[in-house]
């Protein structure tokens, strides 16, 4: 493969990047805006859309905190309250946590190990557009009081189609099928762009932490989003007029605990899914801001690993009220302990990186280390939720309410606002303003621990979930007058971020290509990156290729006349052949439109399923017609043809 | 001050006012009805010592965690400071390595141990609370509705079972076994001053088993949402001394009150002959409506609508007229009474103790 | 955003209506409860033809109503005589056959008044916003409310097709057989 790499003062860099230039252009206008198909403007999209509903999701928080502010408050009344709290809980979990995780890793993925877009390109915008159908479906439904109002996990017979007439919980399973369309788009994307598209040299143990923790979720992504398609689509099944299936109807065979078998075989790994990416987050800013290289990088990956296969086998911690076997639920009891290894590995090393580095206080550790308290005290609560003996006490109280959102705010809200603030350079070129953030950080941190620490005491004295008011005698009114305080205080650091946001995006301090000197090799490239991320590819020799003496050659002699990118081994990442990229196509919106469409129909009529797939079909005939397809699939470099035209385009340059 | 060490100093600030407050809730947090810490039988009891165990134990490793954490930032303040924005990559040292992954391997050993630890006192406190047994115990089938509580005390004699709602007495200091079915939708049963919590599955009837050690009134609540009044559906344990309760049961078994009054008379009228009678049952008249609450006995209760309001005159008297207003969404209707008949029904209500 | 705006107009005119379906009413006001003393069984009248104005039942379009008088159904005991639409002792009234006319008005009168040979009068015995929703849900029963709101199957055993499922039956009246 050395006729691909040349010494670098051989190549004429500036005209390279601009014929690259005019291959990767978009369209302008409108038009372009919808067929791209760049993984950065995808990514970017997810996430805006993302915080978007983070924000809906924290309004809607909010206003569930004021009608709990005091016993027999009418702010809120138990039909409203329950479309609030199922659609609060809906958004945070399907609409927001795991569209984020998954859309930083569709635009740094690529980046990070040195390629130029994602393995499928129009695919992913397809995700993208399947995503937003799932909760304008939600909120349009939410708005015209036909929000579903069972819960987030929406168990039967409540949800089934006697207790929950009408059509709210049908707007429940299929946005959730429209949105874990997109969430199993996104990891096949990560999966197969991981496992063929890395820099030469980029051997498995060369993996940048993140890229391990993306790929690990894709891998749980595609073992869990199945069951609850399955569950939602048996609960749609049961409720579907003319179908009427008895899948949790016990009169007729069937059983009411199936379903939560089924939902949180999905639930639990779920959670793994929003908290994994997070850790490769945390495992990425820590090295950079300690100045050395992480510590136990094989122990941090073998962790990963193990967290993704034990996660698997918690589901039953949910259920131990139920009448499941006793011996059974200890088994769930040891797994669900067991759990804490790893992730307790993880947090040892990275405060070993901490211990033998010089941490500079910048906003992205600082949210590092407010993850780090917050989320062991979470993970120490799910210790005890383990037990289950305790649990039987604590089960469905507000202690489970601390327990998860120290877990998920703490765990991954935290090191998100991490990475947007280590990150924010690279997509825009300037810095986040540091005093605003530092407002932001210990408003939310004081504001946080406000709101969710006094939910521990509230759970203990008795306080369950899921309930719109309380009694005067109950004595929560002042804790959960506290809670809402803090509440309050979270909003406005929110605000705050989303100012600093606004206003840095072009008014921010200038950075360079690499203001924080990080080695991955995102930070090789321009602030923001090209369309084309590198104009050479680079290759690696270690696993902080930026830290590195000296620089290692690039890859040369991709195409700069159609979209070109390289296909490498799987365990030593040599280069194997060229790929071709599609152009940019309108067909993702349009089989988005066709795929969500015909779901929300089937809401109201069965025809819609048969009459959808058969659309769907057409659709997909066109976007796999000849001609649309790439050229060169499996043309590999071996062919004296092809050397030759390297060269010939080599000396070009 | 430096910027620097002034957010070590305030980082170390805000873990102090946290300990502080943790200190401050666990000591208020443990009085009260409905409380997980306030034991008043033997399950509950082993479960809060259960919950001490482990409390202390967390607390302990949360501590260890954050002094190595701050450790870690803070030492590093004694070299010389690095700028932000640094190039400066540190290199690192085999030895000091290799230091590090002994200790962190001694600290995942030792997390191991007091996992295993915590599980084996799990699984004792388990079966202690799964050994509470007796051969001829008292058994109270409990049903749940939406958004009630029914009780049947069975009994072999069928003229001696006893049927009542959201209001259970217990004999302190005998096992209790509690049947658990539902009526519709998922409930959860659970008096937190007795047990920790047992779903109520249609289709998957369980037990559970209960043991009142000291007298008292305790406060249960349903634990799984189950729709519009989850909220608002509790029960009442009141457990009291043997002869008390005996007393209690017999008057529970024996037929309702005849009533003696005009009023009481004319209130018994309005009851059977306008909606009343429709959903609720009352032993000893024709009234036997299995959809609502029976009301044999209903003045003897202390709260009513499944622990809601208060068993007083001016309540009940909201309640008839508009339950809707205390429960939106519950089954009882609103009522087109006029006062003359309300005020003959509350009497003859009152009357039925 | 073009999927979003195509999937938004479609389902705004779909949801426009379901709004209506979705109410949950808790305390409401009977739907033309004081129009009652205006039913007539019979819709001939000397001089002419009918004034009577067609009352409507909306809550034949709410799908809370309509499980409330399905629920009803079972608690007031209409499956007693009536059984869950077949009939027994009572006619069927799932079929199109009415005796004693199908618009709501006058299955509301039906239940209030009672009938010759066996319907009791519930008057008084259940308020009147529960018997619209029993009638509504009567007339669901032969497929004559929304299909949308209708009731879906029940969790009991099974005991014919839902009644979203069945099939419009055109209401005819029969003369009563004794």
């Amino acid at each position: 493969m050395s006729a691909l790499v040349l010494e670098q003062k051989e190549l004429n860099e500036p005209l390279e990047r601009v014929a690259l230039e005019r291959v990767w252009k978009r369209p302008p206008g409108f038009i372009g805006w919808i067929t791209t198909t760049h993984h950065k403007d995808i990514a970017i999209r997810y996430i805006v859309t993302a915080f978007i509903f983070f924000a809906l999701a924290g309004i809607l928080a909010f206003f569930m905190r004021l009608q709990l502010s005091f016993p027999e408050n009418n702010i809120l009344g138990p039909d409203r309250y329950n479309q609030f709290f199922t659609v609060h809980g809906m958004t945070m979990m399907f609409l927001f946590a795991v569209p984020v995780m998954e859309a930083l890793g569709l635009y740094f993925v690529p980046l990070m190990i040195g390629t130029r877009n994602v393995a499928f390109p129009r695919m992913n915008a397809f995700g993208y557009y399947t995503y937003l159908a799932g909760g304008i479906l939600l909120y349009v439904g939410l708005f015209l009081n036909i929000g579903p109002d069972t819960g987030w996990f929406s168990y039967v017979p409540l949800s089934g189609p006697q207790f929950s007439p009408g059509k709210r919980v049908d707007f429940w399973a299929q946005m959730i099928t429209l949105t874990e369309i997109a969430a199993l788009v996104g990891a096949v994307e990560i999966i197969v762009t991981v496992f063929k598209m890395r820099a030469p040299g980029m051997s498995l143990n060369r993996l940048p932490i993140f890229v391990w923790a993306q790929l690990i979720t894709a891998f749980m992504i595609i073992f869990a989003m199945p069951a609850i398609m399955l569950g939602s689509g048996m609960l749609a099944m049961d409720r579907l007029t003319h179908v009427s299936t008895h899948f949790f109807n016990p009169a007729e065979g069937g059983d009411a605990l199936l379903y939560q078998h089924i939902f949180w075989f999905f639930g639990h790994p779920e959670v793994y899914i929003i908290f994994i990416p997070a850790t490769g987050f945390v495992s990425t800013i820590i090295p950079v801001f300690a100045r050395r290289k992480i510590f136990g990088y094989t122990a941090l990956v073998l962790s990963l690993i193990s967290i993704g296969f034990i996660g698997f086998g918690l589901w039953v911690h949910h259920m131990f009220a139920t009448p499941v076997p006793e011996l059974g639920q200890s088994f769930f009891t040891a797994a669900s302990m067991m759990i804490a290894i790893p992730s307790g590995i993880q947090i040892f090393c990275w405060i070993a990186t901490l211990w033998g580095g010089k941490p500079q206080m910048q906003l992205p550790l600082l949210f590092v280390l407010g993850f780090i308290a917050l989320f062991v005290l979470g993970g120490l609560t799910g210790v005890i939720l383990a037990s289950v003996s305790l649990d039987l006490q604590v089960h469905d109280t507000f202690f489970v309410v601390a327990h998860f959102h120290y877990v998920l705010i703490g765990g991954a809200v935290f090191p998100l606002f991490a990475a947007i603030y280590y990150w924010f350079p690279k997509w825009t070129g300037r810095l986040l303003d540091k005093s605003l953030g530092l407002w932001h950080f210990w408003l939310f941190f004081i504001g946080f621990n406000l709101t969710f620490f006094p939910m521990h005491q509230l759970g203990l004295k008795g306080m369950p979930r899921r309930i719109y008011t309380y009694a005067y005698d109950s004595g929560w009114a002042n804790l959960n007058l506290l809670a809402t305080t803090g509440a309050a205080i979270m909003g406005i650091s929110i605000v705050l971020f989303l100012i600093n946001v606004w206003r840095s995006r072009h008014s921010g301090v200038n950075a360079g290509p690499n203001p924080w000197h990080s080695p991955t090799l995102e930070w090789a490239t321009e602030s923001p990156p090209p369309d084309y991320n590198f104009v050479y590819l680079p290759t690696v020799q270690s696993r902080e290729p930026l830290w590195d003496e000296v620089s290692p050659p690039v890859v040369c002699g991709l195409s700069n006349r159609k979209r070109e990118s390289l296909i490498t081994t799987l365990m030593e990442a040599a280069p194997d052949h060229r790929y071709e990229l599609p152009e940019d196509s309108i067909w993702p919106v349009i089989l988005a439109l066709v795929v969500g469409g015909g779901i929300s129909w089937a809401i109201f009529d069965p025809w819609a399923v048969p009459i959808s797939a058969l659309l769907t079909f057409i659709v997909l005939c066109f976007w796999f017609w000849r001609g649309n397809e790439p050229a060169s699939l499996t043309h590999h470099v071996q062919s004296s043809e092809d050397l030759q035209l390297l060269k010939s385009e080599a000396n070009k340059i | 001050m430096s910027r620097r060490a002034r957010e070590h100093k305030a980082w170390r600030f805000n873990v102090g006012a946290g300990v502080i407050l943790l200190m401050l809730f666990a000591a208020s947090g443990c009085r009260g009805s409905q409380n997980v810490l306030n034991p008043g039988g033997s399950q509950a009891s082993h479960i809060s010592n259960l919950w001490w165990f482990y409390f202390w134990i967390t607390v302990s490793i949360y501590c260890l965690v954050l002094i190595f954490l701050i450790s870690a930032i803070i030492r590093t303040t004694r070299k010389p400071f690095v700028p932000a924005g640094s190039r400066e990559v540190l290199p690192t040292n085999s030895d000091e390595e290799r230091r590090k992954t002994i200790f962190i391997g001694a600290a995942i050993g030792l997390s191991l141990a007091t996992l295993f630890v915590l599980f084996l006192a799990d699984l004792f406190t388990g079966r202690s609370l799964h050994s509470l047994r007796a051969a001829d115990a008292l058994t109270i089938k409990v049903t749940g509705h939406q958004w009630w509580w029914e009780a049947v005390y069975e009994d072999q004699v069928a003229s001696n079972q006893v049927t009542t709602a959201n209001e259970i007495h217990l004999p302190v200091g005998k096992p209790v076994q509690i049947k658990l079915a539902s009526h519709d939708v998922i409930h959860s049963f659970w008096v937190p001053n007795l047990h920790g919590k047992k779903d109520l599955i249609p289709g998957h009837p369980t037990t559970l088993w209960i043991q009142a050690d000291k007298a008292g009134v305790y406060r249960g609540q349903c634990a799984e949402f189950c729709g519009h009044q989850h909220a608002h559906m509790r029960l009442l344990v009141v457990a009291e001394d043997e002869e008390y309760f005996q007393q209690w049961l017999s008057r529970e078994r024996s037929n309702a009150h005849i009533p003696e009054t005009e009023n009481q008379i004319h209130g018994e009228k309005v009851f059977l002959q306008t909606t009343c009678v429709m959903c609720h049952a009352i032993q000893g008249t024709v009234a036997n409506g299995k959809v609502g609450p029976n009301l044999t006995h209903v003045a003897n209760r202390r709260m009513l609508a499944a622990g809601r309001i208060p068993n007083a005159r001016g309540y009940l008297a909201g309640w008839i007229l508009d339950p809707q207003h205390l429960k939106p969404g519950v089954q009882m209707p609103q009522h087109n009474l006029s006062s003359d008949q309300l005020q003959a029904l509350l009497d003859y209500l009152e009357s039925l103790n | 955003m073009k999927s979003g705006f195509g999937l938004l107009t479609a389902s705004f005119l779909i949801l426009i209506s379901g709004c209506k379906r979705e109410d949950r009413g808790f305390r409401v006001s009977a739907p033309a409860a004081n129009a009652i003393q205006a039913i007539s069984l019979d819709p001939i009248h000397p001089g002419g033809a009918s004034t009577d104005e067609l009352i409507k039942n909306d809550y034949e379009e709410n799908a809370y109503a309509l499980s409330e008088g399905k629920r009803l159904y079972s608690q007031m005991n209409c499956v007693g005589c009536h059984a869950h639409g077949g009939g027994g002792m009572g006619v069927p009234l799932m079929d199109d056959k009415w005796i004693y006319g199908s618009r709501p008005e006058q299955v509301f009168a039906t239940i209030v008044e009672g009938r010759p040979n066996g319907m009791p009068s519930f008057r008084g015995k259940i308020p009147d916003y529960q018997v619209w929703a029993l009638v509504a849900y009567v007339r669901s029963m032969s497929g004559l409310a929304s299909q949308n709101a209708a009731p879906n199957r029940d969790d009991h055993m099974h005991l014919g097709p839902p009644e979203s499922s069945r099939e419009q039956q055109s209401p005819k009246d029969v003369p009563p057989t004794k």
